[in-house]
């Protein structure tokens, strides 16, 4: 796997991307630095959903529960790594709480699940106004830092981390038995696999790289409000981004992630009709090309 | 006082869901589509018959027409251009068909959603009731239109009953729900029977659309919201139950109304929200569905 091609095709991309700040305008790398958070919460969902079969409808549960219990920290003077692991934590618990219902209910029902999860957090944010920020929004004491520059080689890195760690899990045994599960869990388990423990594992982890990818967006944002880290309409951009970029590579999600924040900036002369076109453009993907953008590169030996 | 009040205007309100639910299970029932454009059909149809009874001033009957008809239209075209595209690719495997479906027409109805923003805005439109004046019950004053949504909600859905119950068109559309490869042996056309669905959904979800415009009034931007509480509606009565979705409805639109009146209309959708979780949870397979 490390000596493919395909590897040293992903080196040559990251020394690339780390290099564009000589060239690129800090307005332009505030855009890939947003490009590359989106790019995480993609990589976590295509686990859950590409590998384990769960149909997650509200990615933005698990973003949200981070970011604002780092944030609700950050507002108590706590250090800002404590509350990056408390986010990634507050994450972590709540995929677990997701996993509950998950290993009951199947398809549409678990979606609905993951919908209304979405919608119940973002009603306890409002209704907590008076510590939250309600729909304003709340602002953080600290931020990750001012320098464009490194907010931007911050992003990246953790992006790259999290996609090696996330890819090299997709390709091992773990990844297997959770795609086994997700196609076929009876099957799966008469094999001998404890599917239970490797989908509360998924969850586990999908929540821990969505939580501290939130916690870590809105520390470089300065503000957490809900328009940015739970509306519905950002779970779709990041299921939207992980079908276009090919769901079931992880490093695909993480290339539509990054597209689709670029093509949001570059159609904003638009106004509002780039979302219309944002849509149709993946509509058009899905129709034709339902595999994504870079699905027959990277899927292992692709289906015939 | 408030008694009857809240009586009067949850019954209005739970019809009104229910018609909206009813073309989504039915769409569920005998396709297999869960339709995530359904929010985006209804306000093509209200934004309709708003640009028709207000704009070219054909009044409040012609505009409710024209918004059906929209809603015909809108669905036949969720179902040419998105839904059998994907039926029929040769790319997608069978088992993630359902899971494109899904994300298809919830882009679908992003663009529907965003087009009508577009062109009309996003801001609410309200369409004039179809009959004006005010009807005394109870001690209550209410509008006589809200009376008319709730007749006619459980007109079309009488209707709907007749149609799927005593016609043979709608007896093989009942066939296709339980067993539709047994009906291609008996030499039905499945996809002339998916065409009767989607202009059946068409009209429910037109006439659903038109009467929301009247009663509170539509906005693009809630296209989605629409979705998810017919989705929820759905599912909390069983998928591809009409009858429990009809129920379920009943308990939304009374549970919605007691909160908004009793405790706080911010907070209307939250009790409905987690009595779905529990049901989901204990019952998944909803209240009066089948497994």
């Amino acid at each position: 796997m490390f000596a493919s091609r395909q590897f040293w095709a992903a080196i040559v991309v990251v020394v690339l991307l780390a290099a564009l700040p000589l060239w690129l305008s800090s307005y332009l790398l505030g855009v890939l630095t947003i490009g590359y958070y989106f790019g995480v919460f993609s990589m976590a969902w295509d686990l859950l959903f590409g590998f384990a079969g769960e149909v997650n409808f509200g990615p933005t549960f698990l973003t949200g529960l981070g970011a604002y219990a780092a944030g609700l920290l950050n507002a108590q003077g706590v250090d800002l790594p404590l509350c990056l692991l408390a986010g990634a934590g507050a994450a972590v618990i709540g995929g677990l709480a997701l996993a509950l219902p998950a290993l009951r209910l199947s398809g549409p029902y678990f979606g609905l699940v993951t919908l209304v999860a979405v919608l119940l957090l973002q009603q306890c944010i409002i209704i907590f106004a008076g510590v939250t920020g309600g729909e304003i929004g709340l602002t953080m004491n600290d931020i990750l830092s001012i320098d464009a520059d490194t907010n931007y080689w911050i992003a990246l890195g953790f992006m790259t981390v999290s996609g090696i760690i996330l890819f090299g899990l997709s390709r091992s045994a773990v990844g297997l038995i959770l795609q086994a599960s997700g196609q076929d869990a009876v099957e799966a388990a008469a094999l001998g696999f404890n599917i239970t423990k490797h989908k509360l594992a998924a969850f586990g982890i999908s929540a821990f790289f969505s939580g501290l990818a939130g916690a870590m967006m809105v520390f470089y944002l300065g503000t957490a409000s809900v328009g940015i880290v739970v509306d519905i309409a950002i779970g779709v951009q990041v299921i939207i981004a992980a079908i276009l970029g090919g769901r079931r590579t992880i490093l695909g999600p993480a290339v539509g992630a990054v597209l689709l924040i670029l093509a949001g900036e570059a159609l904003r002369p638009l106004g509002q009709l780039s979302t219309f076109v944002v849509s149709a453009v993946a509509l058009i993907v899905i129709l034709f090309l339902p595999g994504g953008l870079l699905g027959r590169v990277l899927r292992p030996r692709g289906r015939a | 006082m408030l008694t009857v009040q809240i009586l009067i205007d949850g019954f209005a309100i739970s019809a009104l869901y229910g018609l909206g639910a009813v073309g989504f299970t039915l769409m569920f029932g005998v396709s297999g589509v869960l339709n995530l454009a359904h929010g985006g059909i209804m306000v093509v149809s209200a934004v309709t018959a708003w640009v028709v009874a207000g704009e070219y001033g054909a009044g409040s009957y012609l505009g409710a027409l024209a918004g059906v008809v929209a809603g015909i239209v809108t669905s036949f075209a969720t179902y040419f251009l998105v839904v059998r595209p994907i039926q029929r690719s040769r790319a997608v495997p069978d088992v993630e068909k359902e899971v494109f479906v899904l994300t298809g027409t919830l882009l679908w109805g992003i663009m529907l959603q965003e087009a009508v923003a577009y062109f009309y805005t996003d801001n609410p439109k309200t369409v004039r009731p179809l009959i004006e004046g005010v009807t005394v019950l109870g001690g209550v004053r209410t509008p006589t239109n809200e009376y008319l949504i709730a007749a006619i909600c459980w007109l079309t859905i009488g209707l709907l009953w007749l149609l799927v119950n005593r016609t043979k068109a709608g007896k093989a559309l009942l066939a296709a729900s339980i067993n539709p490869r047994g009906l291609t042996l008996l030499g039905f056309e499945l996809s002339r029977i998916y065409l009767l669905v989607w202009a059946i959904y068409g009209v429910l979800a037109g006439v659903a659309g038109v009467l929301l415009a009247t009663f509170l009034g539509t906005s693009s931007a809630q296209a989605g919201q629409l979705t998810a509480s017919a989705f929820s509606i759905v599912v909390l009565g069983g998928l591809g139950s009409v009858s429990g979705s009809l129920l379920a409805a009943y308990i939304v639109g009374y549970l919605e109304t007691c909160t908004a009146y009793l405790v706080s209309p911010t907070i209307r959708s939250m009790p409905v929200l987690i009595l779905l979780v529990l049901v989901v949870y204990l019952r998944p397979q909803g209240l009066l569905g089948r497994r």
